[in-house]
């Protein structure tokens, strides 16, 4: 037999013949790798989910015209320079002075789907419209109109220049819900842009907002490419939020690597204690195995290969718990689940043996200075 | 040249002379037997011979080589080369079969070989014990298997300090059969016993008492198993004494 098939033959009866001693070491270092790939994962999702929380804010790219308003048709062209899984959604926006039982309000004419992805921070209560003939109500004009989502709601609008007697265009929309955002939108009513189309007639879009997955260099880029293609709009970053983004991001990521390495040091701390202990009580089997002919080499390669297996076997679990962790902490934190880093899996592997081998050297080394002549006496 | 030969040895603890003056020689082949009082000086000197521990002065003369001054690392490889140990409690690797703690001598020494292992358990009688871990032995059979890890490199001397001092009767016999088989193939004994049935089939038996050499009984008659007649003098004095 090959003095290694002895070696493996060793350890893993140690292993597993002394299971429940075991099982306590194995738990301090799978609890201790579990949390570090959890934060190790957070850590590096954080800039991902909070990029979507940012986008959430709202949009990040504003489209005007160069001079005065400008068509849909340019906005789908300066739609194109962006990257097809960068752009996360636009809404283009037409204003329009209507009035409701004759007091003027004004209409805002978008593209629902858009509106939804570029301000999703708007509460609706009831439900966004879906298809043309229905309108959404600001909350005040809602409490001014005494409105509710489900009623039918007459538009009606004078054309400029029209001869004195003409009447008015009309337009009756089902009323879907009512808009709770905290700004300007609770005092206009919002409706398809076919609908405002029929209602005023055809006329130019007022401003595009547009929520684009980018840091701030890369939309400057897009804001620039965008005014070169299509010279009648103009792109401007909203650059409040694209800075704060960046900041936040990077205080976030801050705080988490604090807490992984201050996890780390605890991990090291707590299975260097359990290794101590693990090493400790095995003392009169190192003076055994010195008595027999065991050089001090020979004794750390032993326990050092004991306690790297037993960090492995802590690496895996930990490497698939702290999945499991991070999974958690994302949805209840984020509302979002978490990709499964691949890499991860070694790293937490390796770190975890490392430490656990590390850890247990110290006791190991300590514990080979035994006396041999002590087993002899049988104390 | 002798095998094991000291002189003038001297382990001091503070005050405490644990061997004072010892010498002595031990041939090849020969069967020494060691009893005293407890605290005489006993394991201090078999942890000596047996390269565990360092005489405070004093040669210690094994094969030629002072172990005296040896270093620790050379200690471990002539403990490993040369010495088979058995102790009074049997200090098995718990989690270890039979089969395995009698490997693990193998192990350390060249390369374990698992059917010689189990030979070396058929000799003691435990060829269907072999893979029973300690804990699901009896006292007898554990100490059994240390001899069979004792033997099982062929060492030029076995120190044995109180082997059958946890034993019964029929595994004392066991272990004194196997001493014989030993002796009879060559290999050096030297046995610390409380139990004058041990010491008395012994060729030499040595007494120590205060760390001092006190006397030396010669079997003459030794061809085997026999007793020699100045055991019943001995035990009388040891009577008398108690
Ligand atoms: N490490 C030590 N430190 C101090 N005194 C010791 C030590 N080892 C043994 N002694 C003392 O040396 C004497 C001889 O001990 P020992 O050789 O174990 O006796 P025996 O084996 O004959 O019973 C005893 O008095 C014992 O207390
Ligand atoms: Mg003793």
């Amino acid at each position: 037999m090959k003095k290694s098939q002895m070696y493996m033959r060793m350890i893993f009866a140690s292993l597993m013949r002394r299971r429940s001693r075991m099982l306590v070491a194995l738990l301090s270092i799978a609890i201790g790798a579990t949390i570090l790939s959890g934060l190790v994962t957070v850590y590096y999702d954080v800039p991902r989910q909070m990029g979507a929380q940012f986008r959430n804010y709202g949009a990040n790219l504003i489209l005007t015209g160069t001079d005065g308003g400008f068509s849909l048709e340019d906005t789908e062209k300066a739609l194109k320079v962006f990257a097809k899984d960068e752009l996360v959604g636009a809404a283009p926006f037409r204003y329009e002075n209507i009035r409701i039982h004759e007091h003027p309000v004004v209409a805002a004419g978008t593209d629902m789907e858009g509106a939804k992805a570029t301000s999703p921070f708007w509460r609706v209560e009831g439900d966004w419209c879906s298809t043309d003939g229905q309108i959404m109500v600001g909350k005040n004009v809602a409490e001014s109109f005494r409105l509710k989502a489900g009623e039918m709601l007459t538009l009606s609008f004078t054309p400029e220049n029209a001869p004195k007697d003409t009447p008015d265009e009309t337009i009756d929309l089902e009323i879907t819900g009512i808009l709770d955002t905290g700004g300007s939108e609770e005092d206009y009513v919002y409706l398809s842009l076919h609908d405002l189309e029929t209602l005023t007639g055809a006329g130019d879009l007022d401003v595009c907002e547009v929520s684009v997955s980018a840091q701030s260099d890369q939309l400057k880029v897009y804001a620039d490419q965008i005014g070169v293609t299509v010279p009648a709009i103009s792109a401007h970053l909203v650059k409040r939020v694209t800075a704060s983004e960046t900041t936040v991001l990077s205080k976030l990521q801050a705080l988490v690597l604090l807490v992984t390495v201050v996890v780390l040091a605890l991990t090291m701390i707590c299975v260097a204690t359990t290794m101590t202990a693990v090493v400790t009580e095995r003392r009169k089997e190192i003076g055994l195995r010195k008595a027999i002919g065991a050089s001090d080499k020979s004794i750390i390669g032993e326990f050092l290969g004991e306690s790297m297996m037993l960090g492995g076997i802590g690496g895996i679990l930990g490497a698939a718990l702290g999945f499991v962790f991070a999974q958690q902490v994302s949805v209840h934190v984020f509302g979002s689940s978490i990709r499964f880093q691949w890499l991860l899996v070694p790293v937490t592997i390796l770190v975890s043996i490392v430490v656990t081998g590390l850890s247990s050297l110290l006791p190991i080394r300590s514990a080979t200075e035994v006396d041999p002549a002590l087993v002899l006496k049988g104390e | 040249m002798s095998l094991l030969e000291l002189k003038h040895i001297y382990k001091i603890y503070g005050e405490l002379h644990a061997l004072d003056d010892v010498s002595l020689k031990v041939e090849k082949g020969e069967w020494v037997s060691i009893m005293g009082p407890s605290g005489s000086g006993k394991s201090t000197m078999m942890n000596i011979i047996g390269c565990m521990d360092k005489p405070s002065k004093g040669e210690v003369l094994l094969d030629g080589v002072d172990i005296a001054k040896e270093s620790a690392k050379n200690l471990t490889a002539i403990r490993r080369d040369k010495i088979g140990l058995i102790f009074q409690q049997f200090h098995l690797v718990n989690y270890l079969t039979a089969v395995e703690n009698v490997m693990l001598a193998q192990y350390y020494h060249s390369l374990p070989d698992e059917k010689e292992a189990l030979e070396a358990l058929d000799r003691v009688g435990l060829a269907d014990r072999a893979n029973h871990l300690p804990s699901q032995l009896s006292g007898g059979e554990q100490q059994r298997v240390c001899v069979a890890r004792a033997l099982i490199n062929y060492p030029e001397i076995i120190l044995a300090d109180e082997p059958t001092g946890n034993l019964d009767e029929a595994n004392e016999e066991i272990v004194v059969d196997l001493f014989h088989k030993l002796h009879d193939e060559g290999t050096t004994l030297i046995v610390v016993t409380h139990d004058p049935e041990v010491a008395e089939v012994a060729q030499r038996t040595l007494v120590l008492r205060n760390g001092r050499l006190h006397k030396e009984i010669v079997n003459q008659n030794f061809t085997g198993k026999i007793h020699f007649e100045d055991m019943e003098s001995f035990r009388k004095e040891e009577k008398g004494n108690a």
